[in-house]
């Protein structure tokens, strides 16, 4: 009886995620008719969809044991990069103004994201600058270059014109595919590739390891710097894919687009489980992750909340969730501790007489 | 002579157990008022465990301690400290970022009206330099002092305390000559004074030149008591080592190969002072099949050697050559896909991956092999990790299980095994028994003879003495960064530690 009571509860913290969603789901339900109807939901997915590509970007990054604060930012600058592909290029010296189609702008944007990823992981890696700070540091000379080339303007009609053959652009956001926006798709699909780039790539290990113990992977040959540039530049090209699909469904820029959705997105992958320290998590948790946080700010819109209540809500929701992931990741560790007495810590355990460096005491 | 007066502070029948290892099996260990009481033994024989427990870091799982006859129980080293026990550690334990005088009152400023008194701190702080024959000056920062210095703080520190028990772990082992010398003048003094000092260090003669009454420890017991005077550093060796639990013996039967790894003049310098070196121009062949143990003490340059090899710490001079091809602007990951890999020494810092599987983790080093398209294999990658794991025998429940479910040594078994799946051609292991049990060591020799004999080149490392003479063909004894001697497998603990500078100076 005592192990079914056990087993329910760690069933309950091992899945607290989705049964916080369900929980959600069936609350708000109740409250209001029009919440779980098919185009309420897919609605709110696509609100869903901005913030889970940048958490899914902002995992990997978890995973590796660091932080991606520039996303909001970068997010803002893809739309804007964007923008200004659309509404024309002039070019000066040929007194021609260019309209590239939206494909190129497509491709422009996310090499954008990737390049702002590249120097986040360039400094994190072979500049040994810490995480929060060059990522801090990204954050605002990225949204400092938005602003400049707008001049803090917004970019509106982005639709393009069938004359100059760059329309289209609106498919992202605004589309639908079996009824389904295009931006959900777009979502799931990233999902994908990302929860097999983690369990079925060579990188993905290389991911895991190094954010679970930077040294021993990189003495078992892991190239951990390579790793650690490679989700800095995924991140970047999450934050670009949302930043086009949030531009498309306004079809309007804004240089100020996704100020602090970089803590949203770091809450939704807390929320979905993954540790902070790195090397724990997953693509479905942060996916629900996101989705909680989605689905329970829409809803109190929804039932006529007020927009203060929802800031206090959300905040809440993080600080249990972390607290939750504070017990499940305490429980583990206890099991090895009973068993083996040598774990590196010196004043705890170590039966040994060996100092954690002998070596390094030199006479 | 031994009476019960003499005695001022007493561990009775302690017993300290960590999971299923029992560090300390009952120990009565007796501290003499005004004397020095040394405590000597091997790595791992307990010493550490036991002065943590009369220092109150640690509690025992079972048994007393007394003081003056009482029985006390110390909740923290703090409570000890109250009660005039004080403890150098093995592990400095300032911190560099503040000065001398701060690290020495630290957690005890003195106070006056407005906050700290500086300036009787300072005068304290002189005073106890002057005592101590140092010309350190109380406001230079940690930091900027060096190894030597910075102990002399931690023992100045211990001092100022006004301890009437005093536990010196390891003391010496930053210390020039003539700072020993000057310890052991301030020690003399000390218990002239009527403290008493409880004493260790691997220095077997240097610690006999001090001490009054010498206890051995082994594997957790103590075998042996005797009073200084009445004892020579034979006695010490033979109660150190005792009976040899056997470890194998060298694989035997074939003839070594070439050459496999060919270490030429190395040099690694000392990254705190790059005038120095902590290698020190050495040379080393080993062939094929061939077992090497490098023996040495700490700091004489042992896990610098290896890791220069493998490419974790860059050289200063010299080459690597590993069958004949120079591996020296090789990095780490490229060494290892060329054959030549290390298994590290702090397995928890440096060789597990804490959050991933018995499986993952046995897997990590090799799997770039079993890459199908863009994607893993997992049938290759399943089929390999039961290969490993019947291979290395790690007792485990799966490959599944979390690799903190292990006992200390099927989890070195996994690193080394981890290591072996990407079939190197040489493989250096730093202190690879460090930490696991006895029965542990044996399976991981055996394992490590069995590769040697199809043909692997085997270099590893310890510090204890007993482990040179088990599978090794050669042992290598380093000092200060370079071979002090080499011997062959028929040759006496003694001898090896003679020539390590431990023991007996011929």
């Amino acid at each position: 009886m005592f192990a079914n009571g056990f087993d329910l509860g760690a069933l309950l913290l091992q899945g607290r995620a989705f049964f916080a969603l369900i929980a959600i789901i069936v609350f708000f339900s109740i409250l209001s008719p029009n919440y779980f109807t098919v185009s309420n939901i897919l609605t709110m997915s696509s609100h869903v969809a901005v913030y889970a590509l940048l958490s899914i970007g902002m995992l990997l990054v978890i995973l590796n044991g660091g932080i991606d604060l520039s996303v909001g930012s970068t997010l803002g600058l893809s739309g804007i990069v964007a923008g200004a592909l659309m509404t024309g290029v002039p070019l000066h010296a040929f007194g021609i103004t260019l309209y590239p189609s939206v494909w190129v702008v497509v491709i422009v944007s996310c090499a954008v994201g990737a390049l702002i990823g590249f120097v986040n992981g360039v400094l994190v890696s072979r500049f040994k600058v810490a995480p929060f700070v060059a990522t801090l540091g990204m954050l605002y000379v990225v949204r400092g270059v938005a602003l400049l080339m707008t001049n803090g303007l917004t970019y509106n009609n982005l639709g393009g014109d069938a004359a100059l053959g760059n329309t289209g652009f609106d498919w992202l956001g605004f589309d639908r595919i079996l009824n389904i926006p295009v931006g959900v798709l777009v979502m799931i699909a990233v999902a994908i590739v990302a929860s097999v780039l983690l369990n079925r790539s060579v990188f993905g290990r290389w991911l895991y390891a190094s954010g679970g113990n930077e040294r021993a992977a990189e003495l078992s040959g892991v190239p951990v710097k390579r790793v650690k540039v490679r989700v800095y530049v995924i991140s970047g090209v999450c934050a670009a894919i949302a930043g086009l699909i949030l531009a498309s469904e306004l079809t309007s820029a804004s240089p100020t687009a996704g100020n602090s959705y970089e803590l949203t997105a770091i809450a939704a992958v807390v929320i979905g489980g993954a540790s902070l320290a790195g090397g724990r998590g997953n693509v479905r948790g942060t996916l629900l992750g996101a989705f909680v946080i989605g689905f329970l700010s829409d809803g109190l819109v929804i039932i006529g909340v007020s927009a203060y209540w929802q800031t206090v809500f959300t905040g809440a929701v993080i600080v249990l969730a972390v607290l939750l992931n504070a017990v499940q990741y305490k429980n583990r560790k206890k099991a090895p501790k009973g068993i083996d007495p040598t774990t590196s810590s010196p004043l705890t355990s170590a039966p040994t007489d060996v100092a954690p460096v002998p070596e390094k005491i030199t006479g | 002579m031994s009476a019960a007066a003499d005695v001022v502070f007493r561990a009775k029948d302690v017993v300290k157990t960590y999971g299923g290892t029992r560090a300390l099996k009952g120990v009565n260990f007796d501290v003499h008022r005004g004397k020095v009481t040394t405590l000597f033994g091997e790595n791992g024989a307990g010493k550490s465990t036991l002065m943590k427990i009369l220092s109150g870091v640690e509690t025992p799982t079972t048994g007393t301690i007394e003081l003056e006859g009482e029985v006390v129980e110390f909740a923290s080293s703090v409570e000890a400290r109250e009660r005039r026990i004080s403890i150098i550690h093995q592990e400095l334990s300032l911190a560099p970022n503040l000065n001398v005088r701060d690290n020495i009152f630290m957690g005890r400023e003195i106070r006056n009206a407005v906050g700290i008194d500086f300036a009787e701190e300072e005068r304290q702080t002189r005073e106890l330099m002057t005592g101590l024959e140092e010309s350190i000056d109380p406001l230079t920062l940690v930091a900027d002092l060096r190894l030597g210095q910075q102990q002399i703080v931690e023992i100045a520190r211990a001092l100022s305390i006004d301890a009437r028990i005093l536990i010196m772990d390891e003391p010496t082992s930053a210390l020039s000559a003539t700072e020993v010398e000057v310890l052991f003048t301030v020690i003399r003094d000390l218990t002239s004074k009527g403290v008493s000092i409880v004493y260790i260090s691997h220095h077997l003669e240097e610690a006999l030149e001090i001490s009054d009454f010498a206890v051995v420890l082994r594997d957790g017991s103590i075998t042996a008591t005797a009073p200084a005077s009445e004892i020579d550093l034979e006695w010490i060796v033979r109660q150190m080592v005792g009976e040899n639990f056997d470890l194998g013996e060298p694989p035997s039967g074939y003839e070594f190969g070439d050459v496999a790894l060919s270490i030429e003049n190395v040099s690694v310098a000392d990254v705190e002072n790059p005038e120095r070196s902590i290698v020190d121009g050495l040379s080393l062949d080993v062939r094929a099949g061939e077992i090497v143990c490098i023996y040495g003490l700490m700091g004489a340059g042992r896990t610098e050697l290896l890791e220069a090899v493998a490419g974790r710490v860059r050289i200063s001079g010299g080459r690597v050559l590993k069958k004949g091809k120079d591996m020296s602007h090789l990095s780490l990951a490229q060494r290892i896909a060329s054959g030549l890999a290390l298994v590290p020494e702090d397995r928890q810092r440096d060789g597990l991956v804490q959050t991933m599987s018995v499986g993952t983790n046995l897997s990590l080093a090799s799997i770039g092999t079993f890459v199908r398209g863009l994607f893993l294999s997992s049938e290759k990658e399943k089929g390999l990790i039961q290969e490993l794991i019947r291979d290395v025998r790690v007792k485990t429940s799966s490959g599944d299980a979390p690799i903190g479910s292990l006992s200390g040594g099927n989890q070195q078994k996994v690193v080394i095994g981890k290591m072996l799946a990407t079939n190197p051609d040489v493989i250096l292991l730093d202190e690879p028994s460090r930490g696991i049990d006895v029965g542990a060591k044996a399976e991981v020799f055996r394992l490590l003879a069995e590769r040697a004999a199809a043909g692997l080149a085997v270099v590893y490392s310890t510090s204890e003495v007993n482990e040179c003479l088990s599978i090794a063909h050669r042992i290598i004894v380093m000092s200060r960064g370079r071979i002090a001697a080499e011997f062959s497998s028929d040759i006496s603990k003694e001898e090896i530690m003679a020539a390590s500078g431990e023991a007996v100076v011929a």
